[in-house]
């Protein structure tokens, strides 16, 4: 029978190399410290990937904001002898006139039936019906007078009326006032877990080192150095753990960004894109992102700063 | 070195655990702090060590009254102080060599301004071959040289040892004495906090005796 080797002799053994003194103060590798990275990690990616949400959610919420308010419609009317199709091209070509209008549309008469046929069903004439007749006007960032346009229009055009949506602009606006309101309340509530998370992460991971503190406090260290070293520490841990979730979250964006791209034209992604826009966070996303993890990174610094204060007030 | 005056002690609203103590440490000198557990050893030590301040009474020390102290400048003072725990508290990431320089670094002094001194002290407490090694895989007797040399390497006015052979067989704990010897005569004062009746016999020194938180000196 042999003996088991001894593991810890070369241990025993002088080495040639000079000793050194290049261990930091405050172990790194710990499962505490590995466990706060994990959770910093994690919440940070929820917390980017709400903030990203809400800033698409918001982006989309003012694009079609903006989209319809762009958009104003002419309506003519059919009344017993008038010639619908004659007042409809006056119209046209008041509104084609008109300053600040960028495109002039009068919708055909097809045109007109499809748009009913949901309603009415196919094979349509709409010669048996009153159907009005709409012109869709376009225009670009700023809004041409349209109180002018609507006097000169009932002037001019007899039966014409100018729609400028604003009751569908007032429900749009608060609609996106409202979903921008709850992204930001579920965001709040998110960083606020966020928050608790890591300050408890943090005083967990803290708690494995107390021995450290107490020894650096008996050999005469001052506390800024006890403090500093360990604020140095877990600022590292926190930029380390928010670097993997805050950047996991980026690339998920990003990745989502190209792939709405490349199948930009299938119904499904088209179908997406109308709902929720391009999916990109664009730079100020990714700022948010990035100052998240800052953030994220110095609660965690300050709050080990906090719990060596304490442990050192307990001490002595 | 330090003068304690009527000095008195209690914990919160608790009663006094240390009652109008009155003595002196001279350089140089050598003392046993005994007494029955529970008597107050650990609370004077910690007095002494200026981890806390005192109820009531006058404690100076090194000229200075530690009542007005800052924190920093207490922790300047501590400089001047060695202590050993019954447990050692050694740090498990750093290496003997590393915990045994810990004072110097904390000082902020550069590495080769102390590594032949770091490695000297090691030699002269037997752990020259042990100085690479991580405190987990040390000896109780080894992790105990190891404490105390940290506590002395910085050459310090005062020792404190807590129940410095608490852990350690009657051999090591004379050779640990012989040891606590030597640094008085190259010295440094000692106050050696114990229980061991036979350890005490072994050395003629003064006796501070503290039962129910009054101090007897027996010289």
């Amino acid at each position: 029978m042999t003996d088991a080797p001894d593991l810890t002799a070369s241990m025993r053994m002088p080495s040639r190399l000079p000793p050194r003194n290049d261990t930091p103060m405050v172990p790194k590798n710990s499962i505490s410290g590995r466990a706060l990275v994990a959770v910093v990690a994690i919440m940070t990616f929820l917390a980017s990937l709400t903030t990203g949400a809400v800033m698409l959610v918001r982006a989309t919420a003012s694009e079609w904001q903006s989209d319809v308010a762009r958009e104003v419609t002419i309506q003519v009317r059919p009344a017993p002898g008038r010639d619908l199709d004659a007042a409809t091209a006056k119209a046209v070509q008041i509104a084609g006139a008109f300053p600040g209008i960028t495109g002039v549309r009068a919708y055909t008469k097809e045109e007109s039936a499809r748009l009913l046929e949901p309603w009415l069903g196919t094979g349509l004439t709409l010669d048996e019906l009153p159907v009005p007749r709409l012109i869709v006007i376009k225009f670009g960032e700023n809004a041409p007078d349209l109180g002018l346009l609507r006097k000169i229009l009932s002037e001019q055009v007899p039966g014409a009326s100018l729609d400028d949506h604003r009751g569908w602009i007032d429900r749009m606006r608060t609609m996106a006032a409202t979903v921008v309101a709850a992204g930001v309340g579920i965001l709040l509530l998110m960083f606020a877990a966020t928050m608790l998370s890591v300050t408890f992460a943090t005083r967990g991971a803290m708690a494995a080192n107390r021995t450290v503190i107490e020894v650096l406090h008996f050999v005469g260290a001052k506390d800024s150095f006890i403090s500093g070293h360990f604020q140095r520490h877990f600022l590292m841990l926190g930029l380390k753990g928010g670097a993997i979730g805050g950047g996991s979250a980026m690339a998920l964006f990003a990745i989502a960004g190209l792939f709405s791209d490349w199948f930009a034209g299938s119904a499904g992604v088209d179908q997406v894109s109308a709902l929720f826009g391009s999916f990109s966070i664009g730079p100020a996303g990714y700022i948010a992102v990035a100052s998240q993890i800052v953030l994220i990174a110095a609660v965690t610094a300050w709050t080990s700063r906090q719990t060596v204060n304490r442990t050192l007030q307990t001490i002595g | 070195m330090v003068r304690f005056e009527n000095v008195g002690l209690r914990y919160g609203l608790g009663p006094e655990v240390l009652r109008d103590l009155t003595f002196r440490i001279e350089p140089h000198s050598f003392q046993f702090l005994t007494g029955p557990s529970g008597a107050g050893k650990t609370s004077l030590l910690r007095l002494l060590f200026l981890s806390i301040k005192p109820t009531r009474g006058l404690i100076t020390q090194f000229g200075h009254d530690v009542a007005t102290l800052s924190k920093d400048a207490r922790a300047t003072l501590r400089r001047r102080i060695g202590i050993v725990f019954q447990d050692f508290r050694l740090l498990d990431h750093m290496t003997t060599y590393e915990n045994v320089a810990l004072p110097f670094r904390v000082m902020g002094r550069h590495e080769d301004s102390y590594r032949d001194e770091v490695v000297e002290l090691l030699n002269w407490v037997g752990l020259g071959e042990r100085m690479w090694a991580l405190p987990p895989v040390l000896s109780g007797g080894e992790k105990q040289r190891a404490a105390i040399a940290r506590a002395v390497i910085a050459r310090p006015q005062l020792l404190l040892a807590d129940e410095p052979t608490g852990n350690v067989d009657p051999s090591l704990a004379q050779r640990l004495l012989r040891l606590f010897i030597e640094l008085n005569k190259s010295g440094t004062s000692v106050v050696i906090a114990t229980h061991d009746i036979a350890l005490m016999d072994q050395y003629d020194a003064h006796r501070l005796v503290l039962h129910e938180g009054r101090l007897h000196i027996y010289d």
